[in-house]
């Protein structure tokens, strides 16, 4: 498989690192207890298109928000997480 | 004295006469020539018993003239070059070959094991699962030894393999597999249209058929324009073709795997160079003209040596002048087969007859039978009288009923062609039948692949290079190329036509899957078992699982099982073809990643000083690590251990602790950011004063310790444990990145520029003040417990100096830039001369920790929370944090948790190792009492003891009881104490002194 970094350009599946869905957001400080398990331990099981965290380790250390299909392997989009770059967002 | 070569024909060929070279063969010396194969020397040589089967131990013969062989295996070379089931069909001669046949004893003429075709009803399809059902503790001592030396191919060496494997990258615009006429083609399209071009070729002579058939292309002799051709693509800068080059496998994006035998075909790879090498091909289209396979037809004794395939038999003529057989028949259901009798007759052949499949032949084959004097038969081969010696006597079944014998001492056999469908399928694209070709050609190919020539079902040889160049010409320009092509390659297309026919009723085996010796017969016993998909049909009979994958068997089985099942071919579907397309050494994949380059090598930047010292290394992790320095005199390493552990506590001695991750935070944000990643504050920490801190994972559990400084304002340095250092960046980057991009921090890994060393003991500070400038404060005053800050060196050098400690004592660690950090250690031992410095290793390290109860990785175990490892009291109420809410889980608060807590054994002189269990005492150890185990064990010279720490239900509430320690793994089983964790100076005042 090849990624192709928007830092970068395209890169060899090795130097990546797999994390997971995208999808789940990070529940805000009082969300409560439910929230928070759902979004550590539920998952979708997604055959077909979706977006998933990938992290350029071997390159550039960006966090990459890569919208690939599971049963293809098509990668369809390769977007930087919103910190990711040399500068914060909005700066 | 080498036997002549028999079989060797007067001229022609592409073989180099004035280049002899001798081989054995099972012990025998035989010559042949360079451009041979070891198969078409053992042809020339008139051997035709290459081997025994591998279930019946049926004599076998060579079948094939390439990668597709089921039969010739043999094991090549001898000693640790032993390598077993190789294709004397793609092994090329070399002088000094040695050769042995396999799966034979004692001899390969006469077989001990060939009663196995007596016994042949028990070896029927699915006889593993039948016979050796039960009991299951014979199938280990009994059956599995007793069919392991029955069955099976050639032995491995047994020991390491002495060459080095290679493995590489290459980019290319188009790819194209195979050299025949279509690649050759493809090739020369795409290269004149400014393509990069790579071609694989996996013999070691580029044309494909070419070789063996020849032909006339643009008015040219095939092998002049061959050479035309060749000498074109050389020309060209931005065209590799590669020789001996297997492409095997097809993988996303456009990558593809190929193994290029380097030096496979010298006795052993010249010095400094590699055997093989496995590359990785990153193409943006892709050509295959990977060529057709010529198909067995299946008739009782159609494995009798002298049996071949007819394309194999002209290749053996014309390629390599070896005449297989003196007398041939022919045996065909298709137009093709009939270019066998003509090569053969062009070599001074004898033809005894032609069996033909078909209900007609064309007049043209009819007045060359008449004129060379052969019969035409129409029918079908249904036994061959031969055995180890090879055809004596064809039977037929005549169209009619009539039969008839024909003398002859080779079969040529062509049941048709079978496009080579596997680089096309490798991503589950199915092959889809063609019904005018009788077989199977790729559809749902790749992105970016396309099949062209013999492997698209288009045969004619004006076929395969129009095809050809087109395919190169559009995969040149999908890949962005505009170049003109200029006109295609033009030849006459030969006739093609076949009459399906698989199998032939008859007395006898019949065997579809040569190598694992399944017949018509398995296959139909397994239709009537009900193993008619064919995924289990392949499982059951174990057709095409043998190391050929079933490239000359799998059409039949399918059409076998077609018929028996009353379904047609493309209902019955074919099998997932998966890669490697040939068998790759794991050698190749492997490449130079084996023993100490296994995996890289971290070296602290005091290394070679500490091995001058001659420290002990430790690997932790890709780092070598001084354990121990030990000294002349020390008996063993508990020695040198405690010895160091000593002069720490009573002077002074230091530690390469470079191996701590270390990370840069910077930026107006960046205490924000620690705090949420943090179970603690780290915003309200004073610019130059150092905190311990413990992450935890979004589950709640303990992921990592270490401390963090505050060098400015905006500016924090932080540490992480050795293992984690690389898994915390990228937690620390994704919760940067992804979690709170709104935060303004920024982080920079610092693990490689920094040398870090821990410098401990009640002289610390009088060896520091000779390193550090007079003018900084190093008093407790001046630098208290806990400070951190950059500090000047004698001689100019800036350092972070940080009052931290592992160790209990009086301590300091100090960072110089990596290239200082061999002077750093040089430095602390003549200046700490005077005060009896002694470096120490990691094992002293851990002696000081666990005397401290400090945690370590063994209690950092991925299922500890902060609670357990009794740091609970850090974790923040005032803000969120990575595994706060998690971290509150009722099982995570249980009271019952087993949590860190001291032992030491009721016998002060016992030793303690970890891992024991803990049992409450007095009762039988068993999963229903186990309340825990021991993490870390270490002898403390200050308690002139062993002690360690445990995990223990309850534990910090147990202090003073004994409870029982049972070791299954090494017998044993003692009472401890479990105590307070802190060993050594538990109010700390040593460390603050
Ligand atoms: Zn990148």
């Amino acid at each position: 498989m090849r990624i192709v970094c928007p830092f970068c350009g395209e890169r060899e599946l090795g130097e990546f690192t797999y994390l997971g869905d995208a999808k789940p957001v990070r529940p805000a400080a009082d969300a409560g207890e439910d929230a928070v398990y759902d979004y550590v331990y539920l998952r979708d099981n997604i055959a077909g298109v979706m977006s998933e965290n990938w992290y350029h380790g071997g390159g550039c250390r960006a966090w990459l928000k890569v919208t690939r299909n599971t049963l293809t392997h098509e990668i369809s989009a390769v977007e930087p997480a919103a910190g990711a770059g040399a500068a914060k967002v909005g700066a | 004295m080498a036997v002549a070569q028999t079989n060797r024909l007067g001229n022609g060929g592409l073989i180099d006469r004035s280049a002899p070279l001798s081989f054995r063969f099972d012990g025998k010396s035989f010559s042949g020539f360079q451009g041979d194969t070891l198969a078409s020397a053992l042809v020339a040589n008139g051997v035709k018993l290459v081997g025994r089967s591998f279930k019946y131990h049926r004599p076998r013969g060579i079948l094939t003239a390439g990668s597709e062989e089921p039969n010739a295996l043999v094991e090549l070379r001898s000693g640790s070059r032993r390598e077993p089931n190789t294709k004397a069909t793609t092994a090329e001669l070399y002088e000094g070959l040695e050769a042995a046949s396999q799966n034979r004893w004692p001899s390969l003429r006469f077989d001990v094991m060939s009663v196995n075709q007596l016994f042949a009803p028990i070896f029927v399809a699915g006889f593993y699962y039948k016979t050796f059902m039960w009991p299951a503790k014979f199938w280990e001592a009994i059956y599995e030894p007793a069919i392991r030396r029955a069955a099976g191919l050639g032995r491995a060496a047994g020991v390491a393999d002495p060459d080095h494997y290679d493995k590489a990258w290459a980019h290319c615009d188009v790819l194209v597999a195979g050299s025949g006429p279509a690649g050759l083609a493809a090739a020369l399209a795409a290269g004149r249209s400014g393509a990069r071009v790579i071609l694989c070729e996996e013999d070691f002579a580029f044309g494909g058929r070419l070789l063996s058939d020849g032909g006339t292309i643009d008015g040219l002799p095939a092998a002049e324009w061959l050479l035309r051709t060749l000498a074109e693509l050389a020309a060209m800068p931005d065209v590799r073709i590669m020789n001996r080059t297997t492409l095997f496998g097809v993988y996303d994006g456009g990558t593809y795997g190929a193994l290029e035998r380097v030096n496979d075909h010298l006795p052993s790879p010249p010095e400094h160079q590699v055997r093989q090498r496995l590359w990785r091909i990153v193409a943006k289209r892709c050509v295959v003209a990977a060529g057709a396979l010529e198909r067995p037809i299946v008739f009782a004794g159609n494995d009798t040596p002298g049996v071949m395939m007819a394309s194999a038999m002209r290749t053996y003529v014309g390629r390599y002048a070896a005449a297989p057989a003196k007398r041939i028949a022919l045996f065909t259901n298709n137009e093709d087969g009939w270019r066998t009798v003509e090569t053969a007759l062009g070599a001074g052949l004898q033809i005894a007859a032609v069996i033909d499949a078909r209900p007609d032949i064309s007049s043209a084959h009819r007045s060359l039978a008449s004129k060379n004097g052969f019969t035409v038969l129409h029918g079908a081969v249904s036994g061959v009288d031969g055995g180890k010696d090879g055809v004596r006597k064809i039977a037929v079944s005549l169209t009619g009923g009539a039969r008839a014998e024909v003398e002859a001492d080779g079969l040529a056999v062509s049941g048709g062609w079978n496009p080579a469908v596997g680089l096309t399928s490798y991503h589950r694209g199915r092959p889809k039948w063609r019904d005018d070709i009788a077989a199977f050609v790729p559809d749902g190919a790749p992105p970016g692949m396309v099949a062209a020539g013999a492997a698209n079902g288009d045969f004619g040889l004006g076929a395969c290079l129009s095809q050809g160049f087109a395919a190169g010409a559009a995969a040149a320009h999908d890949a962005g190329h505009g170049g003109k092509a200029g006109t295609a390659p033009v030849a006459d297309d030969e006739a093609f036509s076949v009459t399906p026919l698989w199998h032939v009723a008859g007395k006898g085996k019949a065997f579809v899957d040569y190598q694992h010796d399944v017949t018509a017969s398995d296959i139909e016993l397994a239709q009537r078992e009900g193993f008619e998909s064919v995924e289990h049909l392949k499982r059951y009979t174990t057709l095409g699982m043998a190391t050929d994958q079933g490239k000359t068997s799998n059409v039949a089985g399918l059409a076998i099982m077609a018929a028996v099942s009353g379904r047609s071919i493309p209902e019955t579907g074919t099998t997932i073809y998966r890669p490697p397309y040939v068998p790759v050494a794991i050698g190749a994949f492997a490449g130079h990643h084996r023993d100490e380059t296994f995996h890289a090598t971290r070296l602290t930047p005091s290394h070679h000083w500490a091995a001058e010292q001659g420290a002990v290394f430790v690997d932790t992790g890709l780092w070598k690590r001084a354990q121990w320095y030990p000294r002349a005199g020390e008996k063993d390493w508990l020695e040198s251990v405690t010895r160091e552990v000593k002069a720490v506590r009573s002077g002074v001695g230091f530690c390469d602790v470079s191996t701590l991750g270390k990370i840069d935070v910077h930026g107006p944000d960046a205490g924000a950011f620690l705090d949420r990643v943090y179970i603690n504050t780290f915003s309200n920490l004073a610019v130059g004063k150092a905190r311990y801190g413990l992450m935890l994972r979004e589950d709640g559990i303990v992921y990592d310790d270490g401390t963090t400084s505050r060098l400015a304002e905006d500016h924090y340095f932080l540490t992480t444990t050795t293992a984690k250092a690389g898994l915390v960046m990228q937690h620390l980057e994704f919760c940067r990145q992804v979690l709170f991009p709104e935060l303004d921090v920024q982080l920079t890994s610092v693990s490689d520029q920094w040398a870090q060393f821990s410098i401990a003991g009640p002289k610390t500070r009088d060896l520091l003040k000779e390193i550090v400038d007079p003018t900084e404060d190093l008093s407790n005053e001046g630098f208290p417990f806990m400070g951190a800050r950059e500090v000047a060196l004698r001689g100019g050098i800036k350092a972070r100096l940080f009052r931290i400690s592992f160790s209990g004592e009086m301590a300091f660690e100090i960072s110089v830039p990596a290239r200082y950090g061999e002077a750093m250690a040089r430095n602390l031992m003549l200046a700490g001369k005077s005060f009896g410095v002694t470096p120490y290793g990691t094992e002293a390290l851990g002696v000081m920790r666990i005397e401290k109860g400090h945690i370590a990785g063994p209690e950092l175990s991925g299922t500890t929370t902060a609670a357990d490892l009794g740091l609970d009291k850090m974790m923040s109420t005032k803000k969120d944090f990575i595994g706060r809410v998690m971290a509150g889980r009722e099982a995570l608060v249980a009271p019952d948790r087993q949590v860190v807590v001291g032992i030491k054994p009721t016998d002060k002189a016992r030793r303690l190792r970890s891992g024991a269990h803990i049992i409450p005492k007095g009762q039988t150890p068993g999963p229903g009492n186990d309340q825990g185990y021991v993490t870390s064990v270490c002898f403390s010279p200050a308690s002139d003891q062993w002690i360690g720490l445990a995990l223990v239900e309850r534990g910090r509430e147990r202090i003073g009881e004994i409870v029982h320690a049972h070791d299954p793994i090494r017998g044993e089983d003692y009472d401890v104490e479990l105590c307070n964790p802190v060993f050594y100076d538990p109010d700390g005042g040593r460390q603050r002194g």
